[in-house]
């Protein structure tokens, strides 16, 4: 029998959208917007990877938008002080660092459930942000902006950022021990454990790589424009974790990949563009977002149904 | 006597996968009826064809002489049709009483429940089943064993003509299957008609009237008890001849590589335990359920590590915390539940053997596919495993398959001590053979072998040395015993503890 493969079924979908918009409308492609709106997905999928990681251990982390929008204002006022762009970076991938570990250490640490914990941080960091910018625009000096360098090439090197760090991170699930480590600890991780594979170590450490990708995907956002909204990370966990879920990464864990993540995303953050082509009213958008999800969540369903029979 | 239930010519498939071929079967008013079958021949799935969870292809189902069609779950239990699973399927966080009347409540969901009647009710039918449970405890309180009981109260309960008994002694001690016995024949005399599942012969021997043989989804016949010797009776499961049941010992025993003394852990209740396994010989634990073996197991590979006595291996005082410092030792253990602790179901069988021994496979941290790979075929070819590609879902084996995989991952860590916990429960008598065969030969190779079963001749017949364990200690030690010297000790000189 042949074996269910999300990554085909979407993948079929997004190449039906893209075949249409080709035929209906084909400025879609026209160089240049395709390449902003292209740029402007990156930092959700940064996100999207990460939380992925998170939901293969069967763990959930609702607190990345918070996360996202405390790494980009750390980084847009280090930038603001005066300090140079590598500098401000680092200062984004340290607090999400920080910030990964807290929820790693509460999770993995001391065993408390990721729902609630993640709950706690994103309210705690969607306060200390309302607290420390009262909501004030945050502008950005010359030289953040697509690194200093031309807008083309700015967009460039974040497309190039994210996909390498996706290529990079889809590596490291198949050759390194971690990436099994997670799979076998979604899926059971008592199993895991009697086989010695560390389940808590392995959580902690995905939590933390998750504090480390958000804080790229902040500073992918940083880059494209000339200033950021202390809240500009609202949201954004829903976006992460529905791309995961349409990628086919199973939301009980142990399974999905890191390219349906990719397609994933893909396929939901192009719903408003095409309306748009379409000339349809952009109204739809989550509704049609909704429907994807739904879609992807009951395929899941009566695959499960056909596996249990079998059995 | 009168006919409960007849099927004819049943046949049930699942996409390309014909479960039953052709079962007919035979139920009479006041009869136990066991059904016989190696893993895979479709005993689950007739089950579930008789309690309306699967719709039946093709066939004919008639329930007191008149054809059933379109049954469902609470059709079945209209008509009478109790079934108890191997895995108790109670609510745990409610009550006794509770889940007995829940189940058994015909009411809607708005009407009122009378919960101090149901709480007489379960109080009155476990007495009549002999259990001490009391109706208030909450069922997750209770053992594996005490479930079933309040699992075999509610088919009373509900009255049932036709009761269905899947594997119930799986977890039963002694004393506790001597009582399911009696409620089996207590049935019986009533004039309820058991279907009786099990692998153990000499129980379908003490209790069945007639014994239906499947094999791969057909029934291959219906006998009476009285006229079948067991060998017959295995003969008609697997359809040939079985060989020698038990690999001979022959080699030679090596020096001492596991030398445990005083052990204890008071969380899992192991006291003040000593013995010693040499190289090339497998040490058999016997006891009832209960009396300490797997958490033995559990204390020696670190999962609820030790608080006294001491652990040499090869000479080597080991502290054992936690399992990744066990298998870093030497240590394997091969859980008793596969499904829960051992075969990750939805990872390929090839991930599931290397994965306590990454080390071996990620050199410099990095996987080296080819050298997994080859290792992974080796010990699909040295064990026998049959499967479709080592990409393949754990899940998609067979039981015994599944408890090879197990046995694989564990040889992949090379390791000097082999613990295996129930090596061959709820595994065909096929390849229960082919396990017993590859364990002897691991000795033989010069592994230290902790063999735990609750399956005496497969004790008697594989165990260079027996010991027995009861309350946590290990009482005695045999170099040479029967069945009934290991009875006995396991039960404390003739009396029964439970």
């Amino acid at each position: 029998m042949k074996r269910f493969s999300r990554e085909h079924t979407v993948g079929a979908a997004l190449l039906l959208l893209m075949v249409s918009l080709a035929v209906v409308a084909p400025n879609f492609f026209d160089a240049q917007p395709f390449i902003s709106r292209l740029a402007s997905q990156m930092p959700a999928l940064v996100l999207a990877i990460g939380v992925a990681l998170v939901v293969m251990t069967r763990q959930i982390d609702i607190s990345i938008g918070s996360q996202f929008g405390m790494c980009a204002v750390i980084a847009g006022t280090a930038a603001a002080s005066g300090m140079p762009m590598p500098a401000a970076m680092a200062c984004a991938i340290v607090a999400g660092l920080v910030m990964g570990t807290i929820n790693g250490w509460l999770v993995a640490g001391l065993q408390l459930p990721s729902i609630v914990v993640t709950l706690a941080t994103m309210v705690i960091w969607q306060e200390v942000l309302r607290l420390w910018q009262k909501g004030r625009l945050l502008a950005l000096p010359d030289g953040v902006q697509w690194f200093g360098m031309s807008q083309s090439a700015g967009q460039a090197t974040v497309i190039c950022a994210a996909f390498l760090l996706l290529i990079m991170m889809a590596w490291g699930m198949k050759y390194l021990s971690i990436g099994r480590r997670v799979y076998a600890i979604g899926s059971n991780a008592e199993a895991a454990r009697l086989a010695g594979l560390a389940p808590r170590l392995t959580t902690f450490g995905v939590f933390l790589k998750m504090g480390v990708l958000a804080g790229v995907a902040a500073v992918l956002n940083l880059v494209q424009s000339p200033q950021i909204q202390p809240n500009c990370g609202e949201g954004m966990e829903l976006k992460a974790i529905a791309a995961a879920v349409v990628g086919g990464v199973a939301i009980t864990g142990g399974r999905g990949t890191l390219f349906g993540v990719l397609l994933g995303m893909m396929l939901l953050a192009n719903v408003n563009p095409a309306l748009t082509h379409f000339h349809q009213p952009p109204y739809w958008e989550k509704a049609i977002q909704g429907l994807v999800i739904l879609i992807a969540v009951a395929a899941d369903r009566s695959r499960l149904r056909k596996q249990k029979q079998v059995t | 006597m009168k006919t409960l239930l007849k099927l004819t010519e049943i046949r049930k498939s699942f996409g390309a996968v014909r479960a039953l071929k052709g079962v007919s079967f035979e139920l009479l008013q006041g009869e136990v009826h066991a059904l016989l079958g190696e893993n895979g021949a479709g005993k689950s799935t007739l089950i579930k064809v008789i309690t309306g969870a699967h719709q039946l292809d093709g066939g004919t189902m008639e329930l007191g002489g008149e054809e059933i069609s379109e049954l469902t779950p609470a059709k079945a239990q209209v008509l009478g049709i109790a079934c108890i699973y191997q895995q108790p399927a109670l609510f745990p966080d409610l009550s006794v009483a509770e889940n007995i009347g829940l189940r058994l409540e015909k009411v809607g969901i708005y009407q009122r429940v009378k919960w101090g009647a149901w709480k007489k009710k379960a109080e009155e039918l476990l007495k009549r089943i002999g259990a001490e449970i009391s109706p208030d405890a909450e069922v997750s309180s209770l053992s594996m064993p005490e479930q079933q009981l309040v699992e075999i109260a509610c088919a009373l309960g509900s009255g049932a003509k036709i009761v269905i008994m899947d594997e119930p002694t799986a977890s039963l001690t002694q004393k506790e299957q001597h009582l399911l016995y009696k409620v089996v024949r207590d049935l019986r005399a009533e004039g309820v008609g058991v279907v009786y599942i099990s692998h153990r012969l000499e129980e379908i021997f003490a209790l069945a009237d007639r014994v239906t043989v499947l094999r791969d989804g057909e029934s291959v016949g219906t006998n009476s008890v009285d006229g079948l010797t067991e060998s017959q009776m295995i003969q008609l499961m697997v359809g040939r001849d079985m060989e020698t049941i038990y690999p001979p010992k022959e080699h030679e025993l090596g020096e001492i590589v596991l030398d445990v003394k005083g052990l204890s852990c008071a969380e899992s209740g192991t006291d003040a335990v000593s013995f010693q396994i040499r190289a090339g010989e497998i040490f058999g634990l016997a006891g009832l359920v209960g009396a300490g073996r797997t958490e033995l197991a559990r204390v020696l590979f670190g999962i609820t590590p030790a608080d006294g006595g001491s652990v040499l291996l090869n000479g080597k005082l080991l502290e054992i915390g936690n399992p990744r410092v066990a298998i870093s030792h030497g240590i394997a253990y091969v859980p008793e539940d596969r499904r829960k602790h051992g075969v990750i179901l939805e990872m390929a069988v090839a991930e599931n053997i290397t994965m306590a021994s990454h080390k071996r496979w990620f050199k410099g941290g990095i996987l080296r596919s080819g050298i997994e790979v080859d290792a992974v075929k080796g010990f699909v070819d040295a064990l026998g495993v049959k499967l479709s590609s080592i990409q393949a879902p754990g899940g998609s084996l067979s039981g015994g398959n599944q408890q090879k995989v197990s046995v694989a991952r564990w040889l992949a860590t090379q390791p000097k001590l082999l613990i295996l916990d129930e090596p061959t429960q709820g595994v065909d008598v096929g390849a229960k053979g082919e396990i017993h065969r590859i364990v002897r030969g691991l000795a033989k190779e010069g592994l230290a072998v902790l063999m735990i079963s609750s399956d005496l001749p497969e004790i008697l017949g594989m165990s260079d040395r027996i010991g027995v364990m009861r309350g946590g200690r290990l009482v005695e030690i045999f170099d040479q015993a029967n069945a009934e010297q290991l009875m006995a000790a396991a039960l404390g000189s003739g009396e029964v503890e439970s």
